[in-house]
């Protein structure tokens, strides 16, 4: 970092490194799952929840609010999409329409 | 590098994918151009909420009375929110924060060259939040269909919270505009001088966008410049009726054939002007947005040096 006497480097004064990504969570109203809803940048935890509130519910959208490290989340690879999915579209059988039942009747 | 049959089977994959209707997400193949014109388009757009709250923001210590000074905070604020949510949808094509912010104060990205007139009475305040944030409106629903599922899901978002936005400049204007004399005036002046720079807010025409025809295949761009311009001009027309004010342009007149509001030609050589660096604000604007970057280093250091030395406090324990 510069000391006072060295010209003001804009890049390295600033944004050497941006503060961590977070993935952040809302449950709208108690009895709902939390649902993602967007990311942000904070230092830490503390302060990823509070930017959470003031970007993401400043309507009342919510009750609760988790944050989620980004680099925390691991996912699927969108390539593998057919072969991880497509097993389950063969087994029509997990279907209640599969079966037929007396029209009459509440089933 | 130098195209590869494989490169040609996805660019077809990929274009086969866009015409089917089916959303592009972070993690998908997409060819460079696609991404580089997506981040480009973004981070310009992400660029414009932040920028944006600089005219408006210049009235909040002025606000004319409480109500109006809380409406136009939680205004300004939610631009804010707006630009953050677009600065998180360009990072998830692998740009970082604050790299776009160094492009946009070293004058190497754009913002809407709308922000660059200086708002000069509390009657601006209302013609920004109904002519402005009107057009703003109408290109973001357009957007909302947009290809890639982060930009069109930052816009379902902002949509919703533009409405009010609107209605609070229509509001205010509607006040001015049943007001004392003096009152009327300034809100008509207002209008004069914002209604030109609004309606170049949907970009050059058509036949001068050189970018619109691939920006359609893709299903970035949903709907042409030419055509947004016309629904906005077919909206406010009535508008402006109710709110008693005048827009200025003699050749505004309805057009029974075409179903349409006809209108007189744009001065393209100002928005060129403007684009170009010449608005009145140009210089301001990014002189403000650099000082707020470096003014809050200290904070943004800090905050770091805090979260290593409680790191290294928790390994030792
Ligand atoms: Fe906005
Ligand atoms: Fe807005």
């Amino acid at each position: 970092m510069g000391g006072p006497a060295e010209q003001p480097d804009f890049r390295s004064v600033s944004h050497a490194e941006d503060w961590p990504l977070w993935e952040v969570f809302i449950r709208g109203r108690r009895g709902l799952s939390h649902q993602h809803v967007g990311s942000l940048h904070a230092p830490d935890p503390e302060l990823a929840l509070q930017n959470a509130r003031d970007l993401y519910t400043r309507r009342g959208e919510g009750v609760s609010i988790w944050v989620v490290r980004s680099t925390e989340v691991h996912a699927s690879d969108p390539d593998d999409q057919g072969p991880l999915f497509d097993p389950p579209s063969d087994k029509a059988y997990r279907h209640p329409t599969f079966y037929t039942v007396p029209e009459d009747l509440q089933l | 590098m130098p195209p590869t049959n494989s490169d040609e089977s996805r660019n077809l994959a990929f274009q086969q994918a866009i015409d089917a209707d089916r959303t592009v997400e972070p993690r998908d193949w997409m060819p460079e151009r696609y991404r580089s014109t997506m981040i480009r388009q973004i981070a310009q757009h992400a660029h414009s909420e932040i920028i944006g709250m600089q005219p408006e923001g210049n009235w909040i210590t002025r606000a004319p009375s409480l109500r109006r000074k809380a409406i136009l905070l939680a205004k300004v604020q939610d631009e804010a929110g707006h630009g953050l949510y677009l600065y998180a949808a360009a990072e998830t094509l692998g740009v970082g924060r604050g790299e776009l912010t160094e492009l946009l104060i070293t004058g190497r990205q754009k913002y809407s060259s709308i922000f660059n007139y200086p708002t000069q009475t509390w009657a601006d305040v209302g013609a920004i939040g109904w002519l402005v944030d009107g057009a703003a409106i109408t290109n973001q629903l357009a957007l909302t269909k947009t290809s890639y599922g982060p930009y069109a899901r930052a816009m379902v978002r902002i949509c919703r919270e533009e409405s009010f936005h609107q209605r609070q400049g229509f509001e205010l204007l509607s006040e001015l505009s049943r007001g004392t004399v003096a009152q009327h005036e300034m809100a008509q002046d207002a209008v004069n001088r914002w209604w030109w720079p609004a309606l170049m807010m949907f970009g050059p025409p058509d036949t001068e966008s050189p970018n619109t025809a691939q920006s359609m295949a893709w299903k970035i761009k949903r709907v042409s410049n030419d055509e947004l311009r016309q629904r906005f001009v077919d909206m406010t027309v009535p508008q402006a009726q109710a709110l008693a004010l005048d827009l200025p342009d003699p050749q505004l007149r309805w057009n029974e054939a075409r179903g349409h509001y006809d209108f007189g030609p744009i001065d393209w050589e100002e928005f060129r002007q403007v684009v170009g660096g010449h608005g009145a604000c140009n210089a301001q604007r990014i002189a403000v947005r650099r000082a707020a970057d470096e003014d809050g280093a200290w904070v943004r250091e800090a905050a770091r040096a805090w979260e290593v030395r409680q790191n290294s406090r928790t390994s030792a324990a």
